[in-house]
């Protein structure tokens, strides 16, 4: 152990005017951590599925994202390539291993490439684990078939969303990530992201697309 | 040592000097009517927002107050998830290990994020003079990168340069361009910026990152972001480097979300930052991209000595900006007139605390005392109080006399330039002119008047400081 460290712990322990916590003390801040308790959640996503599917629409919208709705994951290669024509944007995608099972025969314009991106990509696939009502907020997390830079790199970003993945506030999303990780570990990256990139760097004014990707693009998979 | 030369002992030759630049007030303009006007939406729209500052506080409070065991924790969980912990004592240290691990990457090219205790410890000039390539990825730290400049605003670093002066910094400095280009709308010179950081994403072998948090229970780095530049900093680099400050310390994930509610709000007045990324250690054996190492340099250059005093709740400060935003001062003479890293009301108590009160002694009389800045904090630092007691420790350190001085040649500067008093700068300018104007607050009662009078920006709420001082409830 470094002499830094041990300096830093004693000057805390030595203004804090205690030493190092043991027995009941640790075993509360212990405790404290394994509790995960929520603090306060707000009010507005005290909504039923249709609500929060609502509410998450309209917030994404207002962040300057797009949404979708399909009705199943076979109708994603015909909405991406909507979408991408009604934007002008060569039919072509780089997508996650995650939507290896994508059959892209039914728009053969299309070319789909697998992987991680590469720096002239200009569109990606991924898919989110779920999407937050509260902001409008996709919550996508990193693994051997969800790469990250797939969410950054190319500067359009369409993003699939079952229905059923649309809760209420981040700390929905963040409890079924770790309890979907509960053998694996928490994933090395995961990234919340509440629409396309911005900044208010230049006067203040802000501009949409700057070192992330201009577009953000949801896809809402499911019945109703 | 401090890495930075600071000026914030000639605070008033530089607010003098700022108040005369007529580009910079036309800057600073921008800032008065965008951050404010967005906070107050958003926090109307959120009706749990004052519940959640209390929490806020609670949280960070419990935090501090069991620092050392929460660091403990929180480095077991960054070695169980493959990353390594630095302990840095001071800026030198902190930048010493940040150059071995560049060293030992081989690395030329270093990205680097937009990050607050980097600016603090020096780290820029430090790798600079080392040799590195390093790139500032943050749009506005970038262009001030290219102007050899100091960022003057904690989260818009070039908040006093205008479109112009950007685009003739971009024409400047970028090579291999159409010199007829059009870089008038801010949208060109976005786009420009995009193109050019690209190829050096890529070709970088380190990436630096700060961290608004850091998770004990899991060991995780949270960075929050709206360009994207960080997360393509931090993903595309062979090694990642988050440089961050004792204080960015949080138990769990529910407690940091609690924090976040706050920030977004308080600072740029967007419900939610774009990104919010939570990272845990490097690439995993199946992963497809990544950085292959992953290290946490963990800094304190005078966090331990603030705990247990006075100056503790300064260690809530969560980076925000929303006091300087809102503070008159700050609006009239921008960021670098405070002459260090911190700007504005926090930087008026955080410079004293981690420089001295003797290297930073003008700073806390930056101040009219208004109290807005207080009544923003998200963490509810109590920043007029903090301001007053450096404000005293100052006049014990003899600073009372020459302040006093300075604040009356200052009045009579100003009061001879009627050109001056311009309505954003009417408020600030009397606040400096009573700059040391005696220590009794009863002193202040003769400006009543003036303070109403030139008032330009909401009255907080409940009154102002000066009207509840008239009904006699004062604390």
């Amino acid at each position: 152990m470094s002499a830094a460290r041990e300096q830093i712990l004693a000057g805390i322990r030595q203004s804090l005017g205690r030493p190092a916590l043991e027995g009941e003390g640790l075993d509360e801040i212990k405790a404290r951590l394994a509790n995960h308790s929520c603090h306060i959640i707000p009010e507005r996503v005290n909504l039923d599925a249709q609500g929060l599917r609502e509410l998450f629409i309209s917030k994404a919208r207002g962040v300057s994202a797009t949404v979708a709705e399909i009705r199943a994951m076979s109708d994603i290669p015909e909405a991406v390539a909507t979408y991408l024509a009604s934007e002008n944007l060569p039919a072509r995608v780089v997508q996650a291993p995650s939507l290896g099972g994508i059959d892209w025969s039914v728009t053969p314009m299309m070319e789909a490439r697998t992987g991680a991106a590469e720096k002239t990509d200009e569109t990606s696939l991924t898919t989110a684990d779920s999407g937050i009502a509260e902001t409008g907020t996709l919550l996508l997390s990193s693994g051997s078939d969800t790469p990250t830079t797939l969410n950054f790199v190319p500067p359009t970003h369409i993003v699939v969303l079952r229905r059923g993945h649309v809760v209420a506030s981040y700390e929905d999303a963040w409890d079924q990530l770790r309890a979907a990780s509960v053998e694996s570990g928490q994933p090395r990256v995961a990234n919340f992201i509440t629409g396309p990139s911005r900044t208010g760097d230049i006067e203040q004014k802000i501009e949409i697309g700057v070192h992330g990707p201009l577009r953000l693009h949801i896809l809402l998979v499911g019945e109703e | 040592m401090m890495a930075h030369a600071s000026t914030s002992h000639t605070f008033p030759d530089n607010a003098r000097a700022a108040l005369d630049d007529q580009v910079l007030q036309r800057a600073l303009g921008n800032l008065k009517q965008g951050f404010p006007v967005k906070r107050a939406e958003v926090v109307a729209d959120l009706p749990e927002f004052e519940a959640l500052r209390d929490v806020a506080k609670d949280i960070k409070n419990h935090t501090l107050d069991h620092l050392d065991a929460y660091l403990e924790i929180y480095e077991a969980n960054v070695v169980k998830s493959g990353g390594h912990v630095h302990w840095a004592r001071n800026a030198e240290e902190a930048c010493e290990i940040v150059m071995a691990i560049c060293r030992d990457a081989g690395a030329k090219t270093v990205t680097k994020g937009k990050s607050m205790v980097a600016e603090e410890i020096g780290l820029n000039a430090y790798l600079d003079d080392r040799g590195i390539d390093r790139v500032e990825t943050d749009l506005g730290e970038y262009i001030i990168q290219l102007r050899d400049e100091p960022p003057s605003h904690i989260i818009v670093p070039a908040v006093h340069v205008t479109k112009e002066q950007i685009g003739e910094t971009f024409r400047a400095a970028h090579d291999g361009l159409d010199p007829e280009r059009g870089l008038s709308e801010s949208r060109d010179i976005t786009d420009e910026a995009r193109g050019q950081l690209r190829e050096k994403y890529f070709a970088a072998e380190v990436g630096i990152t700060g961290a608004n948090f850091l998770i004990a229970e899991s060991g995780s780095s949270v960075i929050v972001t709206n360009e994207g530049n960080g997360d393509l900093t931090q993903t595309l680099a062979k090694v990642h480097i988050v440089v961050a400050s004792l204080e960015k310390l949080i138990p769990t994930m529910e407690d940091a979300l609690a924090v976040l509610r706050l920030l977004a709000r308080s600072s740029t007045g967007q419900e939610f930052s774009v990104y919010t990324t939570v990272s845990n250690g490097p690439r995993r054996a199946d992963d497809l991209d990544g950085p292959e190492a992953y290290h946490v340099v963990l800094v304190d250059n005078g966090r331990t000595a603030m705990l247990g005093t006075e100056n503790q709740d300064m260690l809530r400060c969560i980076r925000c900006a929303a006091c300087m935003n809102h503070c008159p001062v700050y609006g009239a003479v921008g960021g670098h007139a405070y002459g260090w890293v911190y700007p504005g009301p926090m930087g008026a108590v955080l410079t004293p605390s981690l420089i001295g009160v003797e290297n930073s002694g003008h700073l806390p009389h930056a101040s009219t005392f208004c109290g807005r800045c207080e009544q923003v904090c998200p963490m509810k630092i109590p920043l007029t109080k903090m301001m007053r007691h450096y404000r005293e420790r100052s006049y014990q350190n003899g600073h009372g006399g020459v302040i006093g001085g300075i604040a009356l040649s200052l009045w009579s500067y100003f009061a001879s330039r009627p050109r001056l008093y311009a309505p954003i700068s009417r408020v600030v300018i009397w606040g400096l002119s009573i700059l040391g104007m005696g220590r009794g607050a009863i002193s202040w009662l003769p400006f009543a008047t003036a303070w109403t009078r030139h008032r330009d920006f909401p009255a907080p709420q409940g009154g102002t400081f000066m009207a509840a001082y008239r009904r006699g409830d004062r604390k």
